[in-house]
């Protein structure tokens, strides 16, 4: 039976134990329904929840745990000595499945019976030839062991659906069974919904939560990899990227320190665009600006922070690098070889980031009370000088935490530094040479056809994980100094 | 029923300091301020008293134009003071503000030091040349506030760290700091215990030597025991102006009657 099928039965199990229950506690309270606890609806949901919620958690279990199951009873049923020496378990693995999902397909396009599918005798040749007739796509030829492999793998799926199935009904009737029979006019159906609720509220955030975990989990697991691959002291102190990309040929360089140097560089160029501008303007726009200007300037601003990464990307490459390269290029002062540069991707970014700065402290700005503004005015001072004076003061711990915010996603960018600032790792000072950063080797290194076991691809994760790192420490901190700011006022 | 210290009033040299004449203000559409023409006297303590809502406030702010911070707030008529007119264009309002001292309803110091609260205005007007005397001007400042012996050993300490009744006194610490002429007050007191708010009125007392002082209060007796002058206002009217003991023993109109016998308010 497929998958849909199953979960809308049980769900259609369910509305039954609703109206079931529902009728049946209306039917006991005969006609003053102030004897009941709880509202009809309630012992309703309450049968409804005890049919669904058991029957589609044992789904889902189930369907996640199947897959571990059959592959590891299939895979211990193979032989060492039918794995040929290019090719591990694993791979071998991926070809049964491949050659099962293939006689499903086979079965299911009528090109031979289920009975011929299952023969335990049936000849490799002959399956084959079927199988490539049925389009079903299979490697050039399937080995004996693989074939007996394929079938006990589809026998175990169909079986463990089908008692999966049952079992899944059987616990949805059992539910509504149990939900209907407790229905009785005292039972606190509202309560139990009350913690059905909650236990829902529970599992969204816990989902939430061990998202994040398995992210960091796989980070960190893929990185102890690599330092098992690679001495950690060489990448976190290394002064040399160097990859060799052939896998096997000779040792690559795998130093963070260039494109850390990379990162924080084109991060401060951005920071020393976005700060002041993106500060003036949410100072013009919250202090000066009258209602109109405002309600017509700050979408504006706003719109900027809506483009996508990739279109400044190609501003970057296009426009900027060109112009760049103009002036100081080698027609010009002659310090730039070339578009693509520290400050290209830079200024970009800086442009990227000027609402977001601007915004956040727009609106710290305006959480100063005006009580504040009025001391200052009260005392015979201009509007410069109480901005600089009293409001800027005030609003600094927030604005330095929109500005540390800021710069956390000046490091995580990744497609300005692709097209913008090029692709070397260099550790240079000139602000006009092509370097690049941790995001942009991530892509690289990802990207490439190495092996992705190998250090050259691990790396990946070691980074990632430094920027995590990096980024989170940030942001806490920056948290931490927003929050304690809002502390002050309230 | 009330003392209304006749002692206090013999002093009085009697020359106006500020003229409103025929003053209205809106708050977009809401008539708060309705015709009120008022005459406020140099080295003279007025005290503008009146139930909640009816405009003290408003009226207050209209003496420095801190209106003017107000989008929607607009003013209409006369405010002249020493025989000019405050509303002119050519007066400049940051100016006038020095001159025109406030303390506001509720206490808002700066979120600075206490020593900067204080020196905030006297350093934007460079009244001091030195740190020797700008120390001077703060402590005397603290003083005359009656916070000194408070906040003494602390003068480097967050000035939103006092407590609210000491925030308020550091508040007008912080305006006469920078010396005005006229001192308005927008209910200095309401958040003082009586040993504090005993203090504040010696300090007006005091200060009504050299300035003209106008104090919005809700207290009667506070009223009747430091102004000379009191102006009843009842929904954005001058109800009724006149000597602060003719106001408490005999008022003319039977509104101001009411309300100070707390009839209505
Ligand atoms: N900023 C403002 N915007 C709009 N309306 C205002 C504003 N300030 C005051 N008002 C209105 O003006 C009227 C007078 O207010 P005001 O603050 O002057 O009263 P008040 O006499 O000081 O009262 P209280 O004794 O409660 O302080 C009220 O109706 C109020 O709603
Ligand atoms: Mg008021």
């Amino acid at each position: 039976m497929p998958l849909l099928w199953l979960f809308l039965l049980v769900l259609a199990i369910a509305l039954a134990a609703f109206v079931l229950a529902r009728s049946r506690v209306l039917a006991m309270s005969g006609q003053d329904r102030r004897t009941l606890h709880s509202l009809p609806n309630y012992y309703g949901s309450n049968a409804a929840m005890k049919s669904a919620i058991p029957a589609l958690l044992v789904l889902v279990v189930w369907l996640i745990a199947q897959p571990f199951y059959v592959n590891s009873v299939v895979s211990d049923a193979i032989p060492d000595s039918a794995i040929a020496d290019t090719s591990s378990r694993s791979l071998l693995l991926a070809e049964v499945r491949r050659a099962a999902d293939g006689i499903d397909l086979a079965v299911s396009a009528g090109a031979m019976t289920e009975a011929e599918a299952r023969d335990p005798d049936a000849d490799v040749e002959t399956m084959t030839a079927t199988l490539t007739e049925a389009g079903a796509i299979v490697t050039s030829q399937i080995t004996q062991s693989v074939l007996s492999a394929a079938q006990q793998f589809r026998v175990l799926n169909d079986t463990g659906y089908r008692i999966m199935t049952i079992a899944v009904l059987l616990i949805a009737a059992a539910g509504a069974f149990w939900g209907i029979k407790e229905t009785r006019p005292d039972f606190r159906a509202r309560n139990v919904v009350e913690q059905g609720i909650r236990v829902l509220l529970i599992a969204a955030a816990s989902i939430a939560i061990l998202t994040t975990l398995g992210i960091v989990l796989s980070l960190v697991f893929n990185t102890v990899e690599f330092f098992r691959l690679y001495p950690a002291s060489d990448f976190f102190f290394g002064t040399n990227w160097a990859p060799s990309f052939s896998g096997r040929g000779g040792a690559s360089d795998l130093g963070i320190l260039p494109l850390l140097w990379g990162t924080f560089y084109i991060s401060i160029v951005a920071l020393v665009v976005a700060v002041p501008v993106g500060l003036f303007s949410a100072i013009y726009l919250s202090e000066y600006a009258s209602p109109k200007v405002r309600a017509f300037a700050k979408p504006m601003l706003e719109v900027l922070a809506g483009i996508p990464t990739i279109v400044y990307g190609l501003f970057a490459l296009l426009t900027v690098g060109p112009l760049l390269v103009s002036v100081f290029g080698d027609e010009g002062l002659g310090w730039m070889q070339a578009g693509t540069a520290v400050m290209t991707a830079g200024l970009v970014m800086g442009i990227m980031l000027i609402p977001f700065v601007s915004s956040l402290s727009d609106d710290i700005i305006n959480a100063v009370p005006q009580a504040m503004r009025d001391g200052s005015y009260g005392l015979g001072a201009t509007q410069s000088e109480t901005i600089r004076q009293v409001v800027l003061p005030a609003a600094l711990p927030g604005i330095v935490g929109a500005i540390l915010l800021a710069a956390s996603r000046a490091i995580g960018e990744t497609m300005i530094v692709v097209l913008g600032a090029g692709a070397a790792a260099r550790l240079s000072l000139n602000p006009f040479d092509a370097m690049t950063t941790v995001t942009a080797k991530i892509v690289s290194q990802l990207t490439g056809d190495s092996d992705f076991a190998s250090p050259e691809a691990l790396v990946a994760f070691a980074l990632g994980m430094t920027l995590f790192v990096i980024t989170l420490g940030l942001n806490v901190f920056a948290l931490y100094i927003v929050r304690k700011y809002r502390e002050q006022y309230e | 029923m009330y003392d209304t210290s006749h002692h206090r009033q013999e002093t009085a040299v009697t020359d106006v300091k500020i003229k409103a004449k025929d003053v209205q203000v809106y708050y977009g559409d809401n008539h708060a301020i309705k015709d009120v023409s008022v005459e406020i006297e140099n080295n003279t303590v007025t005290a503008f008293i009146g139930p909640s809502g009816c405009g003290k406030s408003t009226f207050l702010r209209c003496l420095n134009r801190m209106n003017d911070t107000i989008d929607i707030c607009r003013v209409e008529g006369d405010i002249l003071i020493d025989g000019n007119d405050i509303y002119d264009k050519r007066v400049d309002p940051v100016q006038l503000r020095a001159k025109v001292g406030m303390v506001f309803q509720k206490p808002n110091p700066f979120p600075k030091s206490i020593y900067d609260n204080i020196a905030y205005g006297p350093r934007i007007h460079g009244m001091a040349r030195n740190k020797a005397e700008l120390d001077e001007i703060v402590e005397r400042a603290l003083r005359r506030g009656a916070i000194w012996d408070e906040v003494k050993d602390r003068l480097n300490a967050p000035g939103t760290g006092l407590s609210g009744g000491q925030q308020q006194r550091l508040c007008i610490a912080r305006a006469v700091a920078t010396e005005p002429e006229v001192l308005l007050m927008d209910e200095p007191c309401s958040a003082l215990d009586p040993i504090a708010t005993a203090q504040v009125e010696e300090l007006i007392d005091e200060l009504r030597q050299n300035y003209a002082v106008v104090i919005v209060t809700h207290s009667m007796q506070q009223a009747a025991r430091v102004s000379q002058k009191t102006a009843f206002f009842h929904l954005g009217n001058l109800v009724e102006y006149d000597d602060t003991s003719k106001i408490f023993t005999n008022p003319e109109d039977s509104r101001t009657e009411s309300y100070i016998t707390g009839r209505i308010g």
